[in-house]
């Protein structure tokens, strides 16, 4: 079948067969390996993309499902060197050791974010309870979220000196990490 | 997601380290501190580089028949169905590798293992056939059309009954082979121990069983096999953990040179143990590239990792504690039946074939101990050493713990007390344990007592009290435990004849910019980060500026690889020494630059200068640049500023911590919640403080999985019962607190900085805090893990709770 | 990773077209929706079905309203919505009880109260849910549509009366003056399925219960509604007594089995235990809702 899928802002146009699952369809057709996969149940989660700016998880989404559905993966989250608070967030709060779960905890995070710029804990361990990490013990994780819903509140506080600051943190590890 | 009836509830958080304010600036060190990982970077862009990310042109793709049975004799195999698929290249039986000779091969613990199944099945999900096609589909579509005529076996599936007279021999491929025993072996004074346990006044025993659980690294294993048809390499892209010794073994069962062998572990999503063995799937993605002269790809899916891979622990204990009516601990000995599945692969150091379990001692001032091991074969999966264990020192501090708590249980002794009153005491110390351990360092009632102190200890058991007169169960679990990690020396420490001594290079560039080369390989622990960091306290070249190359063969020295928690204790000591080699060839060169000898010459970080004139100095980029330009030097002294160094570790490190696990059991479901884990933890000196906190925490999360929830199950007829994430269960985030973190620092005497390795502490202590606190909490003496509400309900009911399959 | 066996593949773009799509195709057809359950099954080539009818496009299915004295809930409504809908909280707080605790979020963001009541897995919960609260589900087929009674719909383990040809379309709850409901779950870890759980719903008339729904999870097929025990609670003043009375009738008037989740001894004490627990949150509830005018 013939499908197209808006694939970070992209229309993506494939020739795949209907049992062709949505995550290989992202890392196979169109080379995005930054979208996992974990198990074949759905349980563990390293596969969540965005569909619809809502996280699914993307080994038990055929291809030809998300055709004329709009997806969004890791890949997109930077606005070119520019991090997105919440990729910034897992940086500084250790929120990842072996990266395999990241990037679908990054985008739970962010989707999250997009409906609730200022969730607790508890939102938001329910929030990525759908998906296992089993580096982190999930607490960094959360502290991860966390800043990155400060980091927003303060880039868009009118503030002018806590947006430089923001603006200049994110800038750094842009560019490189440390120095 | 937020509850509609009840408003969440947001715990409080305590502060750690540098606090949790937006403003934590982290350190820029030049050397060890709190630093952002330099690997994090690509991580989360989506760039990290896994096995299943490569592809190389031509690529085909592999996919593994497996069996349906647990015990099985192969009566025909027809793979014509399987050939005829028009995308299928090959299909690669046991019979095609006998002809090779290649259907067995070594184990890590010198027995041998099918890599396809000639005679018989002897594990369900044991490797059957292999096929090679031109996508993952058709190969996952082809393994359909293979058939197996099998031949059903009475399997053995307990462990207990391996040894009966009448029990099916499942390794008959083994000459001469009547029983299913694999070893016995001992540690220990058994006269001794006879002795303290005679004259005790009290003697407790308990079985036990640590069940098997699995690692469960949410990337599977797998590989990419590239042999090149002209030049005879084979480079090979596999999830391991060890890849120079991969590199070794794969030179002695495929018979290729070991120079035209290129192992590489790319970025590696998880570790934990089950990518140390070699497993069948590797070997048959060699196979099945040398066939076709095209590359193949293996990876696993979920059920073929848990139902083939390495498992952990599985061990049968009969313990028993002897003290005093006073609670002076005298006496511990055990008995283990250690299940060890169908063939016998654990990962270890030779001349221990129960890894590091003597070390059941614990943290104990004890008189005497003994322990006898028996190794049974089973019709299960083959393994045993994984999941963090530290080489079986999980099992070893569960033992003890649990028996500990069995005894406070039986004096109507304070758990905390007991241990106290029993912990070494720090001028023990270096302490010789009566099994042949010996502990370098420690300062344990300290320790305790900053984790009660943190926990609050005598509020909770003051909260519990009030609590039960209201039929509320709360309980408190307490676990101290003393690891051995760090294998070497290579004299007592080797696998498969390789020696445990891991090598390390270090080149200065001309502009004082640095690569270090390491044999270990990360899977997450932030080695491109910590090992620069060593380097950086070494030398005072900044983190950044030094480049940290590991997993691949052709560009890393020789070692043996990342478990056991030796990559700092072994290779770290490796970076540290062989930037003290650059810094004292550094001061040569300086004496040089700046005309004085080298005597005169006093380092501070990143620079040499003249005793007594500080003013007269020469940085170590200044000197990089000298090394490398056309400065006269020394007669004897070549250009250039690098070393190489093998370190051979003269002993193993002993971190050691306190925990204390605070859990709510609902009186009703027996569903147990874990309010509060308090980790005190000693690793020595502290490279990282973020990574080491982060590696506890992971390790925790571990702990209330196994305690709760994790176990690979079995039926009567051995078939697998934990074949996915749906019924092999792993913590999420609403399943653990907000850790609670603090740490003490008594640095190892003999390791080059005092460094003593943290990545397997979190999960060798956490399970017996875990499991002490539900027991505390339901007042009962024992229950086998995992304690689920089913299991905690029975217990509750004051029946025997039956230790799982 | 595992992938299932090839087959053909329609979105369908009206109800006709799906139902028109499943007679030709007969039992080779199945349809999809969330593909929670459905998926993960033809991955491990345990299903192999012809044909997969996309119904994801049929937002004509994708409704909560109120129509009279129901709601009636669109089939491919999504968990989620469930969860987020105010008007469910208000009626049936048992419902978000429920969809709490059910998978986790990417799946609800995917998952269908259609697909989660046709795959009639014993321990599913909003089949008990359901149950509870008297629901009927609307079938549709070439001839038109049915309504069935929840109790009736699940004809055994993992069949549904829908038959070859026919589409589940929605779900209808009665809704009622001063009514209570609550689900209570007890499982492994967040996100698996229930050991056992316990949906009640039930009305307060003069202080006495009225119109009662019991429905079981996890404890063997047949749960949906435990007729002796809804017998035991209606016209009686809720009590202590009553609840303990009520969970003795629904422990024995369930049949679990023991598995990994549990023994079936355990699972039947939960069956008592949760339908107490349940019990008691409806009555508070219903007692909240009667002198408010709305939940809290």
């Amino acid at each position: 079948m013939r499908i197209t899928v808006d694939v970070n802002g992209e229309d993506r146009t494939r020739e795949v067969e209907p049992r062709h699952l949505l995550v290989r369809f992202l890392r196979d057709d169109l080379g995005l390996t930054g979208t996992h996969w974990g198990c074949d149940t759905s349980n563990c989660g390293t596969c969540v993309v965005l569909m619809d700016g809502e996280p699914v998880k993307s080994c038990t989404v055929l291809a030809v499902m998300a055709a004329g559905h709009e997806i969004r993966t890791v890949e997109d989250l930077a606005d070119g060197d520019r991090l997105d608070p919440v990729q910034q967030g897992f940086i500084e709060q250790h929120g990842l050791q072996c990266g395999f779960c990241t990037p679908g905890m990054m985008l739970a995070g962010r989707a999250l974010l997009d409906r609730n710029p200022d969730p607790s804990d508890q939102e938001i361990r329910e929030a990525i309870s759908g998906q296992l990490c089993r580096c982190t013990g999930y607490l960094n994780i959360v502290k991860s979220i966390q800043w990155a819903a400060r980091e927003q509140a303060t880039a868009a506080a009118p503030e002018a000196t806590a947006t430089t600051t923001a603006t200049a943190t994110a800038t750094a590890t842009a560019t490189g990490g440390q120095t | 997601m937020t509850a509609v009836d009840e408003p969440p509830v947001t715990p409080q958080e305590p502060e750690q380290g540098q606090g949790r304010g937006q403003g934590q600036a982290h350190e820029r060190p030049i050397g060890f501190g709190r630093m952002k990982r330099k690997e994090d970077p690509r991580f989360v862009r989506g760039k990290g580089r896994y096995v299943d990310d490569i592809q190389l042109p031509g690529m085909l793709h592999g996919a593994v028949l497996r069996s349906p049975f647990a015990h099985a004799r192969i009566l025909s195999v027809d793979t014509s169905a399987a050939e005829a698929h028009p995308k299928v290249k090959a299909v690669i039986t046991g019979e095609t590798l006998a002809g090779l000779g290649l259907a067995w091969m070594p184990t890590l613990s010198m027995d041998t293992q099918a890599v396809l199944a000639t005679d018989k099945v002897r594990f369900q999900g044991q490797e059957v056939a292999f096929v090679v096609a031109e996508d993952h589909y058709a190969a996952r579509d082809a393994i359909e059309l293979i058939d197996v005529e099998y031949e059903p076996l009475d399997p053995v599936v307990n462990a207990r009954h391996a040894l009966a007279p009448e029990a099916p021999v499942i390794r008959d491929d083994l000459e001469g082979r009547t029983d299913n025993h694999v070893f016995d072996w001992e540690a220990g004074d058994s006269a001794a121990t006879e002795e303290v346990f005679a004259r005790a006044d009290v003697v407790v025993e308990q079985t036990m069983l640590y069940p098997r659980v699995h690692p469960a690294p949410l990337e599977t294993c797998g590989a990419v096999a590239a042999m090149d048809p002209v030049d005879g390499k084979l480079t090979l892209y596999s999830t391991t953990q060890a890849p120079h010794a991969h590199r070794t073994l794969y030179a002695m069962v495929a018979g290729i040179p070991e120079h035209k062998i290129r192992v590489v572990a790319p970025d590696i999503g998880g570790g934990f143990g089950n990518k140390v063995g070699i497993y069948p799937g590797y070997v048959c993605a060699i196979v099945g590239s040398i066939v076709t002269g095209r590359p193949v790809k293996w990876m696993e899916d979920r059920s073929e990792n848990l139902m083939s891979t390495s498992f952990a622990r599985d061990y049968h204990m009969a313990g028993e504690i002897a003290a005093t009516r006073e609670g002076r601990i005298l006496g511990v000995r055990v008995k283990v039946l250690a299940d060890h599945g169908a063939f016998n692969s654990t990962a270890q150091p030779t001349k221990y074939p129960a890894g590091f379990f003597h070390i059941f001692t614990g943290s104990y001032d004890i008189e005497a101990a003994h322990c006898e091991v028996t190794g049974v074969y089973t019709n299960k999966a083959p393994g045993g050493v994984a999941y963090a264990c530290s080489f079986r020192v999980t099992e070893a501090v569960y033992l003890i713990e649990r028996l500990v708590d069995c005894l406070a249980d039986e004096l109507g002794a304070d758990p905390a007390e007991l241990r106290m009153r029993n912990l070494l005491r720090p001028e023990q110390f270096p302490y010789e344990n009566k099994t042949g351990w010996t502990y370098d360092s420690g300062d344990y009632p300290a320790c305790l007592r900053k984790a009660m102190d943190l926990v609050g200890y005598e509020e909770l058991r003051k909260e519990q009290s009030e609590k039960r007169a209201r039929g509320e169960l709360m309980g408190v679990g307490l676990s101290f435990f003393t690891e051995t990690v760090g294998a070497g020396p290579r004299k007592h420490m080797d696998i498969l004849g390789l020696g445990m001594a891991d090598g390390c290079e270090l080149r200065v560039h001309p502009t004082g910019k640095a690569v270090v080369r390491l044999s270990v390989q990360t899977q997450g622990q932030g080695h491109e980060t910590t090992f620069a960091q060593i380097v950086a306290e070494e030398l005072g070249i900044p983190p950044e500026d030094i480049d940290v190359v590991h997993g691949d063969t052709d560009q890393t020295p020789f070692g043996l690889g990342t478990y056991g928690s030796r990559s700092t204790p072994v290779s770290g000591a490796a970076a540290a020494v062989v930037a003290r080699k650059v810094r004292d060839k550094a001061r040569i060169v300086a004496g040089a630059m700046l005309e004085v000898a080298p005597d005169d010459l006093a380092w501070t970080k990143g620079r040499w200068s003249v005793e007594g004139d500080p003013s007269m100095a020469a940085t170590i980029q200044e000197i990089a640049l000298a090394a490398h330009g056309s400065l006269e030097l020394p007669d004897g002294v070549e250009g250039h500023l690098e070393a190489t160094t093998v370190y051979n570790p003269p002993s193993m490190t002993y971190p050691f911590g306190a925990y204390v696990c605070v859990v709510d059991v609902d009186p009703g479901t027996g569903s147990v919640k874990v309010r509060r884990f308090v980790a005190v933890d000693d690793c020595g000196t502290r490279i990282n403080p973020m990574i080491i906190e982060g590696q506890v925490h992971g390790g925790l999360a571990d702990g209330i999985g196994m305690a709760l929830m994790e176990i690979i199950g079995f039926d009567e007829d051995g078939n697998c019962l934990s074949g996915s994430f749906m019924d092999y269960l792993l913590p999420t985030a609403l399943e653990v607190p907000a850790w609670e973190l603090d740490h003490t620092v008594t640095p190892s005497p003999h390791h080059p900085f005092g460094a003593k390795g943290i990545g397997e502490s979190a999960t060798v202590g956490s399970p017996p805090a875990v499991v002490n606190a539900v027991l505390d909490a339901i007042g009962v003496r024992h229950a086998d893990m995992p304690l689920t509400p089913s299991r905690v309900w029975q217990a509750l009911q004051g029946g025997e709770v039956e230790a799982p399959q | 990773m595992q992938v299932p066996a090839s087959f053909d593949y329609r979105r369908a773009t009206s109800v006709a077209e799906a139902l028109e799509l499943l007679r030709r195709y007969g039992e080779e057809a199945r349809v999809v929706a969330g593909g929670h359950s459905l998926l993960p099954m033809m991955k491990l080539r345990l299903a192999g079905p012809e044909l997969l009818v996309d119904i994801n496009d049929l937002h004509e299915l994708d409704h909560i309203e109120q129509v009279g004295d129901e709601l009636h809930i669109g089939a491919l409504t999504r968990h989620r919505t469930l969860l987020e809908s105010p008007l469910v909280g208000r009626y049936f707080p048992i419902v978000h009880d429920a969809e709490k605790v059910i998978a986790d979020p990417p799946v609800r963001n995917r998952g269908t109260i259609g697909g989660s009541l046709c795959q009639a897995d014993p321990s599913e919960d909003l089949s008990a849910v359901c149950g509870a609260l008297h629901a009927r589900v609307v079938i549709r087929g070439e001839a038109g549509e049915r309504i069935v009674p929840m109790a009736d719909f699940h004809q055994g383990p993992y069949e549904t009366a829908v038959g070859v040809g026919e589409m589940l379309v929605q779900v209808r709850i009665p809704v009622l003056p001063g009514a209570g409901s609550a689900y209570e779950k007890v499982e492994r870890k967040s996100g698996d399925w229930a050991v056992a759980a316990a949906g009640v719903a039930l009305t307060l008339r003069e202080g006495r219960i009225a119109e009662s729904g019991v429905g079981l999870a996890a404890v063997g097929a047949g749960a949906l509604n435990l007729g002796p025990v809804q017998e035991l609670l209606d016209g009686n003043e809720p009590s202590e007594s009553l609840y303990e009375e009520a969970g003795r009738l629904a422990s024995a008037n369930c049949s679990p089995v023991t598995d990994g989740r549990g023994s079936a001894e355990y699972k039947r004490h939960l069956a008592g235990e949760l339908t107490r627990r349940a019990l008691r949150r409806s009555v508070a509830r219903a007692r909240t809702a009667q002198g408010t005018t709305g939940e809290a």
